[in-house]
């Protein structure tokens, strides 16, 4: 008896001794890499508070000195500031995350909870048509727009972006998962259909919307390929594109102003990335694999 | 779902309550039809607008030979013709070769870099929360801000990137954008470092899945690490890589972002992929007819890669 209590106990302390020496053995290596994965970014940060003449020497300079704010000041109140880019690059991105969530909210309900003639069809469309990369829609859509008179205009970004077939698979398979019950106990209350998707199921949709939300917005915000095509004048720029302007005087980027500019950009992701990261990474998750 | 009862129309209205409470309870009810409708239309109509109606004018596109200048009018049905071209058009083999090679490269590797930091991150290291945020930055990040910084990193004389290789005694140092070269091995090492943590962060999900009962089990019988993974973890992952595989491929083979932005497809014509093919014959030569038909021709190739793919792994776990 003693011998066995021994032996198990001397085992699990051996294992606790190897989990510990092991936790440091991968610890250590993957925080040395972490560090090469995040030196674009700590470069961009130190090249942001640069003189465009300490961005490029040999050895490299990883503390600005001197430090200065000048590129943030440049970047932000000067002539070329990006704040008229980045106040687009908002509307467009709330538009956009609005107008989806409500139209993709009220149609993965109808595809996951109301029966009606032709929805399976429709739903096989729409599956077939998720896989579709963006990208071969640009050709048409920039032929559409300027027949539209809506080429050059923040309308070309926003309208397709309220209108998504991810979306809409996303909240569906949320709503499939939703006991049926809630509705018919309501309906046999006399409530309205309206009042039943906006009063009860609705509600419990706030964390998968939350998700949408936050891909949605990202998506949005980083966006470049579709305004490089449906954008051409300055007033209509969303911030991605006027990063590509800070130039210098000989037409060569400039290093610190464009540096400071894509921290500027990076910012407002970050921040709503580190506060909602849960959501974000289930919302990633789920619009592939379930 | 699909058994409930048939939808109740205009007479559902006219039923007393009690009428209704019993038809209620015998079967659940159904709103009629229309509501149905009502709630998919603002949806519908916008994706029939915005994604399906462009779908199906790429196909018409693409048998079509129109240039912008010429205005709607100059619209002029060719048949196959610019798949015909395409067939014999070198530019477009070439830029098919490279996209090939660009993502036969950078996607294997994504993924199992991928798999790799999600077994290391799954386990109890330091400062894990952290590690996971900065592994995936990249994803977070607009492709322009990523373009431009490591523009100034792989700077050929006074880059970070080749002054630490020289540090390292290395002579001949690699010319990245500059260089016919290596202006593609310098596209695939960002696609690289942008994707992995992707990658990691959907395996990690799938890893929380796996059977963690099994390994204490498999443990016990005394089967290696290697063998744990081989037989419990990895057959638990196989949908998940499929999955990446195809996402990323499409990622690969569409994306021209990054191209347009740093080398605009040179130097020479070293990294004019497919996509970035397209892009040039659409919106800087304004030959709509024929980037349509590149952009069909290459989305068909991934579609029958995606298909194969599938097909492949449906195989194997038949087999299992």
């Amino acid at each position: 008896m003693t011998s066995v209590t021994l032996d198990t106990l001397d085992r699990t302390r051996l294992r606790a001794r190897r989990r510990r020496r092991s936790r440091w053995a991968v610890g250590i290596p993957l925080w040395i890499l972490a560090l090469g994965f995040l030196t674009p970014f700590l470069w961009m940060l130190s090249t942001s508070f640069k003189r465009d003449i300490d961005a490029y020497t040999v050895p490299m300079q990883w503390i600005p000195d001197p430090v200065q704010l000048s590129n943030y000041a440049t970047v932000l109140l000067g002539e070329d500031s990006i704040l008229p880019a980045f106040a687009n690059s908002v509307l467009v991105a709330l538009l956009r995350v609005a107008g989806e969530l409500l139209t993709a909210t009220m149609a993965g309900y109808a595809f996951a909870r109301l029966s009606f003639r032709g929805r399976d069809k429709i739903f096989l469309v729409y599956l077939a048509t998720a896989i579709i990369p963006s990208q071969l829609l640009l050709v048409p859509r920039f032929i559409y727009f300027q027949q539209l008179g809506l080429y050059d205009t923040l309308w070309a970004l926003i309208l397709p972006g309220m209108f998504t077939v991810l979306g809409t698979f996303l909240m569906r398979q949320f709503f499939v998962a939703q006991p049926p019950e809630f509705a018919e106990a309501a309906r046999m209350d006399g409530a309205s259909e309206w009042r039943i998707f906006t009063r009860i199921y609705l509600p419990l949709a706030r964390p998968v919307m939350a998700a949408l939300g936050i891909l949605a917005f990202v998506w949005s915000w980083n966006d470049y390929e579709t305004p490089l095509v449906l954008i051409s004048s300055p007033e209509a720029y969303t911030l991605p594109l006027s990063l590509t302007s800070f130039t210098d005087e000989q037409g060569a980027l400039s290093p610190g102003l464009a540096m400071a500019a894509s921290v500027v950009t990076i910012v407002p992701v970050l921040v709503v990335f580190l506060l909602l990261q849960r959501r974000f990474v289930q919302a990633l998750t789920h619009t592939g694999i379930k | 779902m699909a058994i409930t009862s048939k939808p109740l129309p205009a007479a559902r209205v006219l039923e007393p309550p009690l009428a209704r409470a019993t038809t209620a309870r015998g079967n659940p009810s159904q709103p009629p039809g229309w509501v149905g409708w009502a709630f998919l239309a603002p949806n519908l109509l916008g994706v029939l607008a915005f994604t399906l109606v462009p779908l199906l004018s790429v196909v018409g596109l693409s048998l079509t030979s129109w240039n912008l200048v010429s205005g709607l009018s100059g619209i002029e049905f060719v048949g196959l013709q610019n798949f015909v071209d395409l067939f014999v058009d070198p530019g477009f083999w070439n830029a098919t070769l490279r996209t090939v090679l660009y993502a036969g490269i950078s996607v294997p590797l994504t993924v199992v870099g991928g798999l790799g930091l999600a077994l290391a991150l799954n386990r109890d290291v330091p400062g894990r929360a952290v590690l996971r945020v900065i592994f995936f930055l990249p994803y977070i990040v607009t492709v322009v801000a990523i373009g431009m910084v490591w523009l100034m990193l792989l700077n050929p004389s006074a880059g970070v990137v080749n002054q630490l290789l020289g540090a390292f005694g290395l002579q001949d140092l690699p010319g990245w954008f500059a260089s016919s070269h290596w202006a593609l091995p310098a596209l695939i090492i960002i696609a690289i470092w942008s994707g992995v943590g992707y990658a990691s962060m959907i395996y990690l999900s799938a890893l929380t899945d796996a059977p963690t009962q099994l390994y204490e089990a498999a443990q016990v019988d005394g089967a290696g690490a290697w063998t744990r993974f081989r037989t419990i973890t990895w057959p638990s992952l196989v949908p998940t890589t499929v999955f990446l595989l195809v996402t990323l491929f499409i990622g690969a083979s569409q994306g021209f972002g990054l191209i347009a932005l740093i080398t605009a497809g040179g130097p020479g014509d070293a990294t004019t992929v497919v996509s970035y093919y397209m892009y040039q014959n659409g919106f800087q030569f304004y030959r709509f007819g024929y980037a349509a038909a590149i952009g069909m021709a290459t989305f068909a190739g991934v579609l029958a890669l995606t298909v194969l793919t599938w097909r492949a792994q449906r195989g194997r776990t038949l087999h299992d």
